[in-house]
């Protein structure tokens, strides 16, 4: 179980990092709002956290309290104005802005361009990484059921009605803007000490999409599901490694193909994600 | 005065939709608005609780202009309603909408929440027998914990007027609140309405079942084409003969 633990510890480090950044994406989702600038916050949050770290000597906690502070004030005055928007609208504008950042940091010559930022201590142990994790899922767990937890459950079913019983949907829809990008931008500051580097080929609109999947995989209507999701699409490439090693089969694009009808096969047999699966299991057997 | 209307107009392109209505509505009244269908009524709420800001023309609540304002800021002034087409909160159970409809009136509680202290618990108990109250004064009491899309249409309308109370308005809109039910159903609702009045609370109704308007409302103001045609009281209304030939006629011959 130990030697199991230490294979794979990187990989726990990923599913932990993969898990914020799926939370990000649930946050904006759980009022009904479908934003993807969150590859932009994570990275503001990186670059904030490998700058600090390689030209100040500010301490690792400072570091990462910046690194998600910094993103979710950005989120503010991008919230204003872009919330208004409404479905399909509201996720190009955000696309829009991730774009923006990743061209900044790729044009901004003091941290390196494209080739982006080298070298930065690996401050970022598997612990810290889960101890964060928790502390998200905290937040989402105590929200569920509470009044401002009530109030955004409204917004997600009827934004109309949830405005004429006095919510104000604006406020709520930007607090939740704002507290996905300081995830992310926690997730980029980890992320950048745990792999020594970042880049803004590492933020493009891919990355958006992963969050977004893993989020929707796992189930995007409890705060769990993100965290089942990230855990899933992060281990199966490894397990199909591992299945296809065993068996002899071809490697390669045959393992990309099964990671794909897996996916398909969840989303087709699972619409609300990975955390229905027990709800679904139990209406299966009352039907027979 | 709780509520009032001058010359108020709303045109969307080139049709007005609410052309110049001047109307008042009294603490402890029910007041009828009525009107053949596209005369403008639904659109008339929509512009009182802030759904649509007017052309031109003014909106009073309690001597204060509203009609500039959002509707979550309308709201938290005492101005509550129903939807025509029931906007429920599908997935919330019968309680959980009417909770939603507390909101205005709850503590928020954010931090002792996660903090995970017990003030928040009890607020949420609280907020749960009072919503629990306002279902059994719908006559929901029983179906609290269904979800709001499983329930009947005539069952999601009275859930949607206990959410409406829950904010404890002092203008209460109602967007034919008997649509879909039967004759003791709306009965009762007509009983509910009139007792909300009692509290001293202003009702707006709009509402197709004649004589349950007759019966139930102080005054009516009646609407064709976005104008107002008549107003007083029932018996004044159904006498005036524009209103004969605009809608009662018809349902007369009908």
């Amino acid at each position: 179980m130990r030697d199991l633990f230490l294979a794979y510890q990187s990989l726990f480090a990923y599913v932990g990092i993969n898990a914020l950044l799926a939370l990000s994406v649930y946050a904006t989702l759980s009022c009904g709002q479908l934003s993807l600038a969150n590859a932009g916050f994570m990275a503001i949050g990186a670059y904030t956290g490998a700058l600090l770290t390689l030209h100040t000597g500010t301490s690792w906690p400072l570091v990462l309290v910046a690194s998600a502070l910094l993103p979710a004030l950005v989120a503010v005055p991008l919230g204003l104005p872009v919330l208004r928007l409404r479905g399909v609208f509201l996720a190009i504008a955000t696309i829009g802005f991730g774009e923006v950042v990743r061209l900044f940091f790729v044009n901004w010559s003091f941290a390196n361009g494209a080739l982006g930022l080298v070298a930065i201590p690996q401050r970022a142990s598997l612990w810290l990484i889960w101890v964060c994790v928790g502390a998200a899922l905290w937040v989402f767990a105590r929200l569920r059921g509470s009044k401002t937890g009530l109030a955004l459950q409204a917004i997600r079913e009827d934004e109309t009605a949830a405005r004429s019983m006095g919510i104000d949907t604006t406020s709520h829809k930007l607090a939740m803007l704002s507290l996905g990008a300081g995830l992310a931008g926690l997730a980029g500051a980890l992320e950048a000490h745990l792999t020594f580097m970042v880049s803004p080929a590492g933020f493009g609109f891919g990355r958006v999409v992963e969050m977004l999947v893993q989020a929707v995989v796992g189930g995007a209507s409890i705060f769990f599901g993100p965290l089942l999701g990230a855990a899933f699409l992060t281990t199966l490439p490894e397990i199909l490694r591992e299945l296809s090693a065993r068996t002899g089969l071809q490697p390669g694009a045959f393992r990309q193909m099964l990671n794909g009808l897996v996916l398909l096969a969840v989303i087709l047999y699972l619409p609300n994600g990975l955390a229905s699966l027990p709800a679904r299991l139990r209406e299966r057997k009352a039907v027979k | 005065m709780s509520l009032r209307l001058r010359e108020v107009a709303r045109s969307f392109g080139g049709v007005k939709a609410v052309d110049g209505a001047s109307f008042e509505v009294a603490p402890g009244e029910v007041h009828g608005l009525i009107g053949p269908n596209g005369a403008g009524k639904t659109t008339l709420l929509n512009l009182i609780s802030g759904l649509l800001q007017p052309t031109s023309g003014t909106i009073e609540l309690q001597g204060r202009r509203i009609d500039k304002l959002p509707s979550n800021r309308i709201a938290a002034l005492g101005v509550s309603r129903t939807f025509q087409n029931i906007r429920l909160f599908p997935e919330l159970s019968a309680l959980g909408n009417v909770v939603v409809g507390l909101h205005l009136k709850r503590q928020g509680l954010i931090w002792q929440r996660l903090l995970a202290l017990p003030a928040p618990r009890r607020e949420a108990l609280q907020a749960e027998a009072t919503a629990r109250a306002l279902l059994a004064r719908v006559g929901m009491q029983a179906r609290e914990a269904d979800a709001a899309k499983n329930l009947s249409y005539g069952e999601q309308r009275r859930v949607e007027i206990a959410r409406a109370l829950a904010a404890d308005p002092r203008v209460l809109l109602l967007d034919e609140p008997t649509a879909g039910m039967n004759r003791p159903e709306a009965a009762a609702i007509g009983e509910l309405v009139r007792a909300v009045a009692r509290e001293g609370r202003a009702v707006l109704l709009i509402e197709h079942n004649v004589p349950l308007v007759m019966k139930l409302c102080d005054r009516i103001t009646v609407l064709n084409f976005g104008k107002v045609i008549a107003r007083g009281t029932p018996a004044e209304v159904a006498r005036d003969p524009q209103v004969i030939a605009a809608y009662l006629g018809d349902e007369e011959a009908a």
